[in-house]
């Protein structure tokens, strides 16, 4: 297989592969959850189940000062390589270009430097991110297997996308951009069955929770 | 002209002045990135330079390579570098024809046996020996034998650089690179479709200067012409990282003369001189002509993928894959709800309640 195959095929069959399992599973997973249904409240509503349930999933997004306090690290790291990961995969001109093409819409693009500057933060905090997992005592007891598979296929598109980017001359361009793919790839076969599902789960959790509290007429 | 007269010589007789002739080294020392105090050195090794011998073997070609080397620069020095080496075999260019010509040939080949230059253009079919043929010589053959007494062999053009476009897909001819079929000589590739006039001649004048074959990077391309990508030396770059692109060949990015990244430019993946020394004597390239690179200097450019889709675009269709995969996805999801539901209810049917009196029961029998 020549380089130039190589890239053909991780821009076709490759990527079509991974998008089906990746779609598949996130939907299967999800159906199963929503399938799940929820028991009948009896109780008489004191509030709008659905307003509770929007609102938290908002204000969720700012850390709670308990936990901010007791977890400081956790959550800033966790906070920039959230953000970063936003920026670099949604907001960088070629990914744009990827979606545009797949899904028909776009949006306008990050200038490169500062998605550049963004992939190196990223990369930082990740990595301390796992430095800190391993010295907590705590974090290093309950961490497993996927925890770690999913930091690697999670920085591991990050890496190759920098290497690609600068053309770090370990191998040819294409293949770079070819090992790139690759690994984002890699990422999405192994999304739907591991933690990274939180991408979506997460928002139904969120709803949940406030749904729960906006029914009784209190703030979650 | 005659063959033992010095590139010096043949210069002055040509009406080149001394000027033009050290303006030449200058470039040639800049485009190799020699340092300035080396210009003298280049200037005196090309003054004293023997014309050598040149023999240029045209296979599966279109003759691009040739009509840029020789109608684009037609009175500057390069162009002149060009005919005062003894080009003693070329089938486009020289006047003989058939038995003669190919006389040429081997003459020059037994008369400067392991000192001549063979410059090859174009790919060589292993498929059918028919399939190419000069004077009744197929190509392979002919390759193989001129290459014998050749001190170093450039590879001019992708396609006897890397097979170009007769090796792209599905390939009919069996078409393969000078170097698939060369291991045991220095081999040079100028690839390019065509190559840029002034790489070539840089290329000579290196070989001429320090009787030695430049640096080369791992695709066998001397690296002070291929060192930089495309997309690094282009000057729509800043428009690339602003994220400033053309849509389209007549939107308002085009006439802007915005990043042709969108329209499928190689340009990052591509090695070339094309944005430093640009074509036409240094007038312009394609990109500024407009038109997104094609990555033309590159393995395989014909079978990248499209010409007009960019390098972050999948070459398959995603979307149709993406449709099924969340309809497949949902089918299955739902069904598999509900034989969860169903097992929930039939746990729930069959569930007995368990009272105080089983309790006790249980603690009796302990």
């Amino acid at each position: 297989m020549t380089e130039t195959e190589l890239l053909l095929w991780v821009r076709g069959p490759a990527l079509q592969i991974a998008t089906v399992i990746f779609l598949l599973g996130i939907v299967v997973r999800l159906a199963g959850i929503l399938m799940l249904g929820r028991k009948k409240n009896l109780a008489e509503a004191r509030g709008s189940a659905v307003a509770g349930g929007l609102r938290t999933i908002l204000t969720r997004f700012i850390p709670d000062s308990g936990t901010l306090q007791r977890s400081t690290f956790n959550v800033v790291a966790g906070y920039i390589f959230h953000i970063g990961l936003f920026i670099t995969i949604l907001l960088f001109a070629p990914h744009i270009l990827l979606i545009e093409d797949v899904f028909g819409v776009s949006w306008p693009a990050l200038p490169t430097p500062v998605v550049d500057a963004t992939t190196v933060v990223t990369i930082i905090a990740l990595l301390a991110v796992l430095v800190h997992r391993l010295r907590h005592p705590v974090m290093r007891f309950l961490s497993g297997f996927q925890d770690y598979l999913v930091w690697l296929v999670t920085i591991l598109p990050l890496v190759t996308g920098y290497l690609a980017f600068h053309r770090v001359g370990i191998a040819s361009p294409p293949t770079l951009i070819a090992i790139h793919i690759l690994s984002v790839e890699l990422l999405m076969v192994v999304f739907p069955f591991t933690k990274l599902m939180h991408t979506f789960s997460l928002f139904m959790a969120r709803y949940y929770n406030g749904a729960i509290a906006g029914y009784k007429g209190v703030n979650s | 002209m005659s063959k033992h007269e010095t590139l010096g010589e043949a210069l002055r007789r040509q009406g080149i002045t001394r000027r033009g002739f050290l303006k030449f080294c200058a470039a040639t020392a800049s485009m190799m990135a020699l340092p300035p105090s080396m210009v003298p050195a280049i200037a005196a090794a090309l003054e004293k330079a023997m014309r050598p011998s040149v023999i240029w073997l045209s296979f599966q070609e279109c003759t691009g390579c040739t009509e840029s080397l020789t109608r684009s620069h037609s009175p500057t020095v390069e162009g002149l570098i060009f005919d005062t080496i003894s080009l003693d075999y070329h089938h486009t260019l020289q006047a003989a024809s058939g038995a003669a010509a190919e006389a040429a040939r081997e003459a020059a080949m037994e008369e400067n046996y392991g000192k001549y230059i063979l410059v090859v253009d174009g790919s060589i079919p292993v498929g059918n020996p028919g399939y190419s043929t000069i004077a009744g010589i197929s190509n392979k053959p002919m390759l193989l034998d001129t290459a014998k007494g050749a001190a170093a062999i450039v590879s001019v053009g992708t396609c006897a650089a890397y097979g170009g476009i007769p090796k792209a897909n599905p390939n009919p001819t069996g078409a393969v690179a000078v170097s698939d079929l060369i291991k045991d000589k220095p081999i040079i590739n100028v690839p390019g479709c065509p190559p840029i006039p002034v790489v070539i001649t840089g290329v000579l004048a290196h070989f001429l200067t320090f009787g030695s074959i430049p640096e080369l990077d791992a695709l066998g391309r001397p690296k002070a012409y291929y060192g930089q990508s495309i997309h690094d030396r282009c000057y729509r770059r800043p428009f690339y990282d602003k994220g400033l692109f053309a849509n389209t060949f007549d939107d308002e990015g085009a006439k802007k003369g915005w990043c042709l990244y969108k329209l499928g430019c190689k340009g990052p993946t591509t090695y070339n001189a094309c944005a430093t020394t640009k074509w036409n004597e240094g007038t312009s390239f394609p990109i500024e002509a407009g038109h997104p690179c094609l990555g033309c200097s590159e393995p395989d450019f014909w079978d990248g993928g499209g010409f007009y889709r960019a390098l972050s675009m999948p070459t398959e269709d995603i979307t149709r894959a993406a449709v099924y995969a969340v309809g497949a996805g949902a089918a299955a999801g739902v069904a598999l709800g509900a034989m969860n539901r169903a097992k929930k209810a039939r746990a729930v049917k069959t569930h007995e309640k368990v009272t105080i009196n089983d309790l006790e029961k249980v603690a009796d029998d302990d």
